[in-house]
């Protein structure tokens, strides 16, 4: 790369009269978000039209085991079908889409240069979106494969897989034209996730398995869609906003190399914990205990780095919407990876494997860590690629509170409610059907903090839609909770954002900001 | 720019280890893994009732893997004589393990209940022999129609009355509904020699 292009910033000596370095910055800075808008626009309001199908799909899975009868004849609402197509919905089109278009943007961000491939990612949002449609009905209509997280029939991953490749395609066309030379850790993990991505879901598709070699494939595979593209996603939006919003740099610079790579080396190995105990040769099982153990490491270097720099700003949670929504997210990382070290470990699993115990650590992780995080990053967003502001804080704050509650109740209720169900199933003196019974009460639970969650998705995708179609008042400064004190975010007049313009300098060496 | 290829290098190398050791390894260990005893590949029912096993998403439900003794309390619970073997699979071209226990394990469920009267029964109306049961109804593999139009070939399931269509309407299984049972009827683990 040419000295010219990996410099970072153009400053040329000869600003124009009346413009400071600053101004320039600001103005370059928009230009990058601006380019970004249509693609990022694009898988965003996607992503979000697949959480309210995967949130209604949801909620008939859950209100199945308070009314089993309902709703029966029809074989597309078998709760064997809508279940599979909830998990599908909510993973491939929610979290990839929405996902997709938050890294995008962080990705022009941060290299600072403007989004290369715009046509390539234009095309990924058709063809995934048809894939979503093809994958849904087909599961729907019972053409599921039937392996867990990849139901989606072979003709919806025909339109996804190349739909991810063109999304590659355009972040390596951008990598070239970078204008940075250092690079910031957020672009390590969007990097390294648009590699495992892919290579992921192609080697799962590989029709090679079966029996339990395909059980161990499987969960490799599962895990690691949650742990090397959901996560990476997430963390990266993580780095790059907490210390964004609170004007303050990343706490150590240095431990975030050693996060990635401890992630990038242990993650990988954890996915057959879901086979302990079962027929899988033990040596695997064994493996992936040490490695989800291990995990520890990059968990407690990721929670230090994150919560490290938010310790005394906690005010600032009062007004941000995005700040809120990420320390959320990043509070239930360092949960939800905590206790799956723990979880992994063989007198643990022998009471919570096969619970509902799981799926609350499930939706741990991609709801209360992932998916709160995307929907903070995605408030920080879309203002700056829509030149428009969010219509309502009130809405805001709805939507911030039922989802909150919503997955606080739901983990809160299934836990307990797995724990017992997998105390009593040890008890072979307790009947099944009693322990039916006493699983209960914390399914409706769960059907209440669904609905509740349900709510704030709808609220989230008025204002989407709003924002998109640029209705409502064009506020001059970014939207917070209440109204925030003169200068707590640092910013500066004119730009209609949050930002702090740090000079290049700063930029090497606080790359935070 | 060497900076990002060492990213790419690593992150990549970094999955290639792992899918090659559970993916891929798993795969050559278990190729020779002979049949277990009882292990047999499916007839053409069975193999349609497997399929609708798939479609209907029993999965979700019901692991088919029981563990081993020492390892919770499976075989206390009459779920099996033994813990499942790598060779109970070597037929399933999808394995059907899963992960959640809301209904029983079925791996052996042959052994502890053979009834096709019952099968049929649960399947049509769960709770019309498991009061309490959460799993659903599978009205839709079955047909309703008046007692005297049933064909000799078919067959009629005996339903509780609180359940049991009005009339002289009667359930009879369909192709389907009896392929499932099939299938469900070659989940059955034989003891071993070894472990005997
Ligand atoms: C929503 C979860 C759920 C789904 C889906 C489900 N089941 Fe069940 N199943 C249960 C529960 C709970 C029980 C225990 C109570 C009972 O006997 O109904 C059970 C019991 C059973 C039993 C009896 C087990 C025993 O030990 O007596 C069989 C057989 C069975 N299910 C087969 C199936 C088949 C076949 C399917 C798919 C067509 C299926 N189940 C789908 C929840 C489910
Ligand atoms: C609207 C709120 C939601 C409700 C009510 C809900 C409900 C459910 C239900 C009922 C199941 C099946 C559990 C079972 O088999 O017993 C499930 C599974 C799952 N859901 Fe959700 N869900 C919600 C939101 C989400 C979101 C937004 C995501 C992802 C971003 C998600 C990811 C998953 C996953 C990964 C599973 C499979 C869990 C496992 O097998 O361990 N859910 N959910």
């Amino acid at each position: 790369m040419s000295e010219a292009t990996s410099s970072s910033v153009p400053r040329s000596p000869g600003l124009p009269p009346g413009q400071s370095p600053d101004d320039l910055e600001a103005n370059w800075r928009r230009t990058v978000d601006r380019s970004t808008r249509w693609p990022v626009v694009a898988f965003i309001a996607s992503g979000t039209f697949w959480l309210i199908i995967g949130s209604l799909l949801a909620l008939i899975a859950s209100f199945k085991f308070q009314y089993p009868d309902w709703w029966t004849q029809q074989a597309w609402l078998t709760f064997g079908r809508i279940r599979p197509a909830h998990l599908n919905t909510v993973i491939y089109g929610w979290i990839s889409m929405a996902g997709v278009g938050v890294a995008t943007w962080l990705w022009s961000r941060l290299l600072k240069t403007q989004l290369r491939g715009r046509g390539l990612q234009l095309i990924s949002v058709v063809l995934w979106n048809i894939g979503m449609v093809i994958g849904t009905i087909g599961i729907l209509a019972g053409y599921s494969r039937s392996i867990e997280w990849v139901e989606m029939p072979y003709a919806a991953f025909a339109f996804i897989v190349p739909a991810m490749v063109l999304v590659v395609a355009s972040f390596l066309l951008t990598l070239r034209e970078r204008r940075v030379q250092h690079l910031f850790i957020s672009v390590w993990y969007l990097g390294a996730a648009m590699l495992w991505g892919p290579f992921l879901v192609m080697a799962m598709l590989l029709p090679i398995y079966s029996g339990v070699p395909e059980a161990t494939a499987n969960w490799w595979y599962a895990h690691n869609i949650l742990g090397l593209w959901i996560t990476p996603m997430g963390l990266a939006a993580a780095y790059y906003f907490i210390p964004k919003v609170i004007g303050r740099p990343v706490y150590s610079y240095h431990l975030s190399y050693l996060g990635f790579w401890t992630l990038a080396l242990f993650y990988n190995w954890a996915g057959v914990h879901h086979l302990v105990g079962g027929p899988a040769p033990q040596w695997l099982a064994t493996v992936s205990i040490v490695f989800s153990v291990m995990m520890i490491i990059p968990v407690i270097v990721v929670a230090v780095n994150h919560h490290l720099t938010v310790v005394g700003h906690f005010k600032k949670l009062k007004y941000s919407p995005t700040l809120r929504f990420i320390v959320f997210g990043a509070m239930s990382y360092t949960s939800v990876s905590l206790q799956g070290s723990m979880q992994s470990i063989r007198s643990w699993q022998e009471i919570t494997h096969f619970t509902h115990y799981t799926i609350a650590h499930s939706h741990l992780g991609v709801y209360a860590f992932a998916t709160m995080i995307i929907f903070g990053a995605i408030y920080y967003i879309m203002p700056r690629v829509t030149d428009w502001e969010w219509e309502s804080p009130r809405l805001i704050s709805i939507h911030f509170w039922t989802t909150g509650l919503g997955v606080g109740a739901y983990f809160t209720a299934l836990t307990i409610g797995g724990v017992i169900q997998g105390l009593q199933m040890l008890d072979p003196d307790i009947a099944f059907l009693q322990i039916v019974d006493s699983t209960k009460p914390w399914l409706v639970v769960r059907s209440v903090s669904g609905t509740l969650m349900t709510i704030g998705h709808f609220v989230f995708a008025y204002l989407l839609v709003r924002i998109m179609m640029r209705s409502g008042t064009r506020s001059d400064g970014p939207t917070y909770f209440r109204p925030a004190p003169a200068g707590i975010f640092g910013s500066r007049a004119g730009d209609g954002s949050t930002e702090e313009t740090p000079s290049v300098e700063e930029i090497e060496e606080r790359p935070g900001l | 720019m060497t900076r990002s290829i060492l990213i790419f290098l690593g992150a990549f190398a970094a999955i290639s280890m792992s899918f090659t050791a559970l993916a891929l390894l798993p795969r050559l260990q278990l190729a020779t893994v002979e049949p277990t005893p009882g292990t047999d590949a499916y007839t053409y029912e069975e193999q349609l009732g497997y399929e609708v096993y798939q479609r209907e998403g029993c999965l979700y439900c019901h692991s088919q893997q029981v563990r081993p003794d020492g390892f919770g309390s499976d075989i206390a619970r009459g779920w099996g004589r033994r813990g499942s073997r790598p060779g109970d699979y070597v037929f399933d071209d999808r394995h059907q393990l899963g992960t959640m226990r809301t209904g029983p394990d079925l791996h052996d469920i042959a052994s502890r209940q053979p009834s096709q009267d019952w099968h049929l029964a649960h399947l049509y109306q769960p709770r019309s022999v498991s009061p309490g049961s959460v799993m659903p109804a599978y009205p839709y593999l079955f047909e309703v129609k008046k007692e005297s139009q049933v064909r000799p070939s078919e067959v009629t399931v005996p339903i509780t009355p609180k359940y049991a269509p009005p009339g002289d309407s009667v359930v009879v299984a369909t192709e389907e509904a009896l392929a499932l049972y099939e299938y469900l009827m070659t989940l059955k683990l034989e003891e071993l020699d070894q472990s005997s």
